[in-house]
């Protein structure tokens, strides 16, 4: 040894980096990646593949090219934003509209603010919500999962669409919900239709598990955003149950799950405070359900989420730590 | 019940308390010392020996420079051979008294047997002068000297004495093997204090990581109390073991559930904290009229082949301690005086040890190599760990921004320089370093304001 390196104080670091924080979020994921790969078979890998590769592409593309910088692709938090996106479109999907989508989350979302820790919304969803203006039709064309490698397709509506569909045509909720033959245990299990993160909420709630272990998130935010969704549509429910649908069947349709558990809780566009998170993910709750039930989307969740994203930095202001030894 | 921590913040960093189980064994006097007359807060002491000087251990060599300084005394027997500025840790230079040792005659007057002495003096001023002259100064990092400490300013009144045991930087083992191997000379050393406080309930704080230390101390307790009366009142309080536990506005939180206010003193919430190492030094300055000449000095780190706790001469080159143990490994890249959380990187060997000299530890550069900052996450760890309740991420920017009075309303004066938010930032930002710029800015600032207060109240005045 011939020098002595000479800094400041910390000498250690805790073995937590933006990488790994990321990879960490990309496991939690693995089990809905799996399940939609399982259930919608070839397509749905296609869509996966596209996604991540776009999105990691144009984010070197941009930080290299045009910023003339070190790519920041290391951190991961592309490939996040990558099966982010390809969980939230259908898996009939032409490759060239995730590809679209993956340029609006990444090059407009993102890069455009800054890059990640910049970005006011969620990219993922910014991304999703694109696509969902620009190709409705593409967008909200589902066919419902077949078992394996799903060969028959069946074509139909989400839950969520089915009910919007059945209540314009003034079919009380209980009479579609009965014609539909939907149970809550498919619901959970995964074999209604939906974009591919919407299928199964075990796997999704896995994820969520995980994260909230290796204490990537706090659970407050998603808790939050399902105790709001519960209780709002509750009270709806109980006052109109012909005309409003209940709690459970609102938290486990849609993109609700996938929402709460990994979109909402992104750093980058969630408060960082608890009660800042807490009131974060109330606001969600709220506006999802009365999307889906006044809005003329069928779902809310995407909407909501990118609504709070503006409201953060009000919320990181409202709510801050009590300083020690301060009033 | 839950173990009591404090109540904001902080963070679990791995204790690697890999020399727990070295005694702490004296190590041999070099040949010269050098001992600086700055090795406290406060105003450098005034030497008053001259070169040619023969001096005993435990003479007096400086004395204090002002209301708040220390006495310095000699650590070892031997010449003076020069008074003059020398290369610290860092390579500033300090006024340093140099010692040519010869032999290891001890000053008169002092007891150097090991018999303990559990006799409290009534008088607590006379404790608190026998403090003053052994040069007592904190010797849980902040050099702060004793006597000070234990003088509350008029009005104020204190309710508890907390001895901090917490330990709670990684790799340090010198307070820990303190409790197992003079556990009852810090049981006394309390005891003195508290007497000097007159008579106030003193709590020793441990962390649960060291269940030998608690329940030794315990025992020690027990036993002390059947000896006399003054030992009541005493009681260890085990801890949850988390950093900076050990920080004086943290211990006081974990233990009283009372947090000092922004600015303000320990005492204004009733509390005195001192240093378990500090303990043994008001035994040794009280009851055996030994002043500080020597202290222990964990050496350790995992590239570091001999672990060990030391019993150090003040003044003894870090070289001569390292060289001691098989000198610097090769894979070192960093030695550390203190912990790793807020300990200095040492940039000059032939600096000496001062009494606050806690460890050296040995990092690696894969222990230690700080990697290349990216973009903030906005995670909001390093507000989660800040254990003053600030929010690093936003005084880092408010820094670049140059906005010295949104730092100022942002407290970041309260930053007690810890490390846990640059320790717990997953994208590497240099967070504490941007701070301790800001925080000294704006002290400036702070301080300039208030000496103009003055200034114009004075003015008044006339």
């Amino acid at each position: 040894m011939d020098k002595l390196t000479v800094s400041p104080s910390p000498h250690i670091h805790a073995k937590v980096s933006t990488r790994s924080l990321m990879t960490d979020v990309v496991i939690a994921l693995l089990p809905a990646v799996i399940c939609s790969v399982v259930f919608y078979g070839w397509k749905e890998l296609l869509i996966l593949a596209v996604s991540v590769a776009s999105c990691v592409l144009i984010e070197y593309v941009i930080t290299r090219y045009m910023l003339k910088k070190p790519s920041t692709v290391g951190d991961m938090s592309a490939v996040v934003t990558g099966i982010l996106l390809a969980l939230n479109v259908p898996y009939t999907t032409p490759w060239w509209v995730v590809f679209i989508g993956a340029v609006f989350a990444v090059a407009v979302a993102k890069m455009t603010f800054g890059g990640l820790g910049q970005n006011i919304f969620n990219p993922a969803i910014a991304g999703r919500v694109f696509l969902l203006v620009s190709f409705p039709t593409v967008m909200t064309h589902w066919e419902q999962p077949q078992a394996l490698f799903g060969v028959d397709a069946v074509t139909g509506p989400t839950p969520l669409g089915a009910i919007k569909e059945g209540l314009l045509n003034k079919v009380p909720v209980p009479d579609i919900m009965a014609s539909k033959g939907y149970s809550y245990a498919d619901m959970l299990f995964a074999n209604l239709g939906g974009s591919a993160g919407e299928v199964c909420a075990l796997a999704l709630l896995a994820g969520f598990i995980y994260l909230c272990c290796r204490r990537v998130i706090k659970p407050w935010i998603t808790l939050s955003i399902f105790v709001t969704v519960a209780l709002t549509s509750l009270i709806f429910w109980g006052i109109n149950p012909a005309r409003f649908t209940g709690p459970l069947f609102n938290l486990l349709t849609g993109g609700l799950i996938l929402g709460a558990c990994f979109m909402a809780t992104d750093y980058v566009t969630s408060p960082m405070s608890t009660w800042g998170g807490v009131i974060f993910g109330a606001g969600i709750g709220f506006l999802t359900v009365m999307i889906r039930y006044f809005g003329a989307y069928p779902e809310g969740v995407s909407f909501a989420i990118l609504i709070m994203n503006a409201f953060v930095p009000l919320i990181n202001m409202g709510f801050k730590q009590k300083k020690f030894g301060r009033a | 019940m839950a173990k009591r921590t404090f109540s904001i913040g902080g963070v679990h960093p791995h204790d690697s308390k890999i020399s727990r189980s070295c005694a702490i064994e004296p190590l041999a006097i070099p040949q010269t010392v050098y001992i600086s007359v700055a090795q406290h807060i406060g105003a450098p002491a005034k030497p008053v020996v001259a070169v040619g000087d023969k001096v005993k251990v435990g003479e007096v060599l400086a004395e204090p420079g002002g209301f708040v300084s220390a006495f310095i005394h000699s650590s070892v027997s031997g010449t003076v051979k020069s008074i003059a500025p020398r290369a610290d840790l860092a390579g500033n230079p300090q006024m340093t008294i140099e010692i040519a040792v010869e032999g290891d005659e001890w000053a008169e007057g002092i007891d150097t047997s090991d018999t303990l002495v559990t006799e409290i003096p009534e008088d607590g001023k006379q404790i608190l002068e026998k403090i003053r002259l052994g040069g007592v100064v904190g010797l849980g990092g902040a050099t702060f000297p004793t006597h000070v400490k234990l003088s509350p300013p008029p009005g104020s009144k204190c309710e508890m004495l907390i001895i901090n045991g917490c330990e709670c930087e990684p790799y340090l083992t010198s307070d820990f093997r303190t409790l197992l191997e003079k556990g009852e000379q810090v049981v006394v050393g309390a005891a003195l204090i508290k007497q000097v406080l007159g008579g106030v309930p003193c709590t020793i704080g441990i962390e649960e990581n060291k269940p030998e230390a608690i329940a030794h101390i315990n025992e020690v307790i027990e036993k002390l109390k059947k000896v006399s009366p003054k030992y009541e009142g005493i009681s260890v309080l085990s801890l949850k073991k988390r950093y900076p536990q050990g920080g004086e506005k943290q211990l006081i939180d974990a233990v009283m559930h009372r947090q000092v206010p922004s600015g303000g003193l320990p005492i204004s919430v009733g509390a005195v904290v001192q240093n378990v190492a500090t303990a043994l030094a008001v035994y040794d300055a009280v009851q055996k009229n030994k002043p500080i000449v020597d202290n222990s000095v964990t050496v350790t780190g995992e590239c570091f082949p001999a672990q060990a706790n030391l019993l150090v001469r003040v003044g003894t080159p870090l070289r001569f301690i390292i060289d001691s143990l098989g000198g610097v490994p090769e894979n070192a890249v960093k030695i550390i005086s203190g912990g790793p959380m807020m300990g200095k990187a040492v940039a000059n060997l032939d600096a000496a040890t001062l009494k606050g000299t806690s460890a050296l530890l040995f990092l690696t550069a894969e222990q230690t190599a700080r990697k290349a900052p990216s973009a903030c996450i906005r995670c909001g760890r390093c507000a989660e760990a800040c254990p003053m309740g600030l929010e690093p991420f936003l005084l880092n920017r408010l820094w670049k921004a140059g906005d010295n009075e949104k730092l100022e309303a942002n407290a970041v004066a309260d930053c007690i320089e810890c490390g846990c938010c640059l320790y717990s930032c997953p994208a590497n930002i240099p967070l504490l370093d941007m701070i301790r710029m800001a925080k000294a800015d704006v002290m400036k600032i702070i301080r300039a304001r208030a000496a103009a207060a003055k200034a114009a109240a004075e003015a008044t005045k006339k």
